[in-house]
């Protein structure tokens, strides 16, 4: 089985991403989120303070040893903006991963079967639709406090209607193809036609929407920090950062500008690459956030 | 009315309303999953009892489970929406003074940002590929892209405090002043949910225009010899409806969602900052109803943008048959 799904994955995605490679857009945007993502993943080692390391008084802007001065707390904003970004891209990361299997799997489903079963899927899913925004993951919070497994799941769940309706689209019109009643006429079971013949089909669209989906996670996890909601309260994060530093902008700007650069590089970064995506994959512009 | 429609619109109420009863289950399910006691909360693990069973008959968290979700959603329809764990108040009164607030800030943000992109997306679509759609394209794309908080942070970065300080960074309300009394800080976070919402909506409008002008019909009336702009007003533009309502039902329920941050980041005295402070001292009955209130809003909007966008547009109206 295993032969089969490698066989037929193959053969479309790269000829997609060689395709987006090409555009400017694209080149662009993988050279900017790489550059945040290795800011994120690496900043921690190379930090010339600890994250929470009383470095002097609060809001200085020249502090010798220190390249952008103290934060509001009198930590080294420089430092805590190295640490700042691993647990969002790392969060957002897990988030659209969940989103991504769970909407692919019911979107999948709800396409092959149609019917009631397909109604059902989608009726339950737009009941999670009608929490716009990050509404669902403060609904949640505010019962069982911010940890980062239900930032997780709340932000991976609120993407997965978005996700399924765009693999529902996309896998419809392959359903109902000869190959694949061919596959059931040789009698393979549900969940390979389901998955080792409808999904490599639908590989576009879900390239695109893995990109669409991570750069709005991106901005919700950023956006729940922002509102104070992180696990530790104390931790560097650039939304919590910026909410942290705001009171002290015109004293101090570099603890706001800095990860506000960042984020905004990276969600531009993602969204350019999504871009290049959906160009080439459908020839067309789409919109943006929400469906 | 004919009957096919009169069988849609209720088969279309009926859908939205059962979503809208689900979702209250939802929100009171996930709001009664408490791991914790609130009477315990509130008064701590030292209290009584008998304190205790008190706190418990007040806030009717003693009777089951099924009966606090039908006093809930009774109350909700009545007004009567018990009270905040937090401050002791009813919570329709410390609610009440926001929404006008909220919805005044909604209202600008949408007055503001309809026009503007209806009109970058009409023209994008009218100048394909030429430098405006290409340009464009891009700043939506850009702007698309960030987090609402992020916009709102540059705005005040570059107008408030940094660059030049020509509007204030917060907005200042005494309570019981109407929001329209401080017209200069509403500024920036007006600004910030335009910026946010205009760039999604044009790129719909776009796609939505660019298809209306590619049409059979559009092609048939150019053929006659029709100039331009009769085709436009007379045969693009009156298509183009339907596609719009969407847009605005997209910006209002967009903008729905946006408040909760924008007005924390501006300290504005709405639904979104009570919402935000009620998360945080986990002041259940607060954000039970304001959860409510904002699905509520966004569900509606949806709704009325569906049903309106069938019946103002032909083709999808014949297709109920």
């Amino acid at each position: 089985m295993n032969a089969v799904v490698e066989q037929v994955t193959v053969e479309r995605p790269p000829s997609l991403i060689r395709q987006a490679l090409k555009l400017r857009r694209t080149q662009i945007g993988i050279t900017i989120a790489t550059l945040i993502a290795v800011i994120s993943i690496l900043g921690p080692f190379v930090a010339p303070f600890g994250s929470t390391e009383f470095v002097d008084s609060p809001n200085l802007m020249s502090v010798p040893g220190t390249v952008f001065g103290t934060d509001y707390f009198g930590q080294d904003v420089f430092s805590r903006f190295l640490f700042g970004g691993r647990s969002i891209l790392l969060l957002a990361l897990a988030a659209t991963s969940i989103g991504i299997v769970l909407g692919t799997t019911l979107g999948l489903i709800a396409a092959y079967n149609r019917g009631r079963l397909d109604e059902v899927i989608m009726r339950t899913l737009d009941v999670i639709l009608s929490f716009p925004q990050v509404l669902l993951s403060l609904l949640v919070i505010s019962m069982f406090g911010p940890s980062n497994l239900l930032i997780i799941l709340t932000v991976g769940l609120s993407t997965t209607p978005r996700i399924a309706r765009i693999i529902r689209g996309a896998a419809v019109p392959v359903v109902e193809r000869d190959f694949i009643a061919a596959a059931e006429a040789l009698g393979e079971s549900r969940r390979r036609v389901i998955f080792a013949e409808v999904l490599p089909n639908v590989t576009s669209s879900l390239l695109v929407e893995v990109n669409l989906r991570l750069t709005y996670s991106i901005g919700g996890i950023a956006s729940l920090a922002f509102l104070g909601f992180t696990p530790n309260p104390n931790s560097a994060n650039w939304g919590l950062m910026i909410q942290e530093n705001r009171v002290a902008l015109t004293e101090q700007p570099w603890g706001v500008v800095l990860p506000t650069v960042a984020l905004a590089l990276l969600t531009i970064g993602t969204g350019l690459i999504g871009d290049g995506l959906s160009r080439v994959s459908a020839g067309i512009d789409r919109g943006g956030k929400g469906e | 009315m004919k009957g096919y429609i009169a069988r849609f619109l209720v088969k279309r109420l009926a859908l939205g309303l059962a979503t809208l009863f689900v979702v209250s289950l939802l929100i009171f399910l996930i709001t009664q999953a408490l791991p914790s006691d609130p009477a315990e909360a509130m008064l701590g693990r030292e209290a009584t009892p008998e304190a205790l069973a008190a706190l418990r008959a007040q806030f009717g968290l003693d009777k089951p489970v099924y009966q606090q979700y039908f006093n809930w959603l009774g109350g909700v329809f009545t007004g009567d929406l018990g009270e905040s764990f937090a401050t002791m108040m009813p919570v329709k009164d410390l609610i009440a003074p926001r929404i006008g607030a909220s919805f005044f800030l909604l209202l600008l943000a949408a007055a503001g940002s309809i026009p503007i992109s209806i009109v970058i997306g009409s023209y994008a679509a009218l100048k394909r590929d030429k430098k405006f759609d290409t340009s464009s394209s891009m700043a939506t794309l850009i702007l698309a892209a960030l987090p609402e908080f992020v916009v709102g942070t540059v705005l005040t970065v570059l107008f408030a405090t940094t660059v030049v300080q020509w509007l204030p960074a917060v907005t200042y309300l005494a309570p019981g002043e109407p929001p329209w009394s401080d017209m200069a800080g509403l500024t920036l976070p007006v600004l910030t949910l335009v910026i946010s919402v205009t760039p999604y909506v044009a790129r719909v409008m776009r796609a939505a225009m660019v298809e209306v002008l590619e049409s059979d019909y559009i092609e048939m009336a150019r053929l006659k010899g029709m100039d331009e702009r009769t085709v436009l007003w007379r045969h693009a533009i009156p298509n183009g409806i339907g596609p719009s309502l969407q847009v605005i039902a997209l910006n209002l329920a967009y903008l729905a969602g946006g408040v909760i941050i924008v007005e924390r980041l501006f300290n504005y005295p709405g639904l979104g900052t009570a919402l935000a402070d009620a998360v945080r001292s986990r002041d259940m009955p607060v954000v039970q109803f304001l959860t409510l209130l904002i699905a509520t809003v966004y569900v509606v909007t949806n709704l009325l943008a569906d049903i309106g966008t069938v019946l103002v547009t032909p083709r999808l109206r014949t297709r109920l048959k």
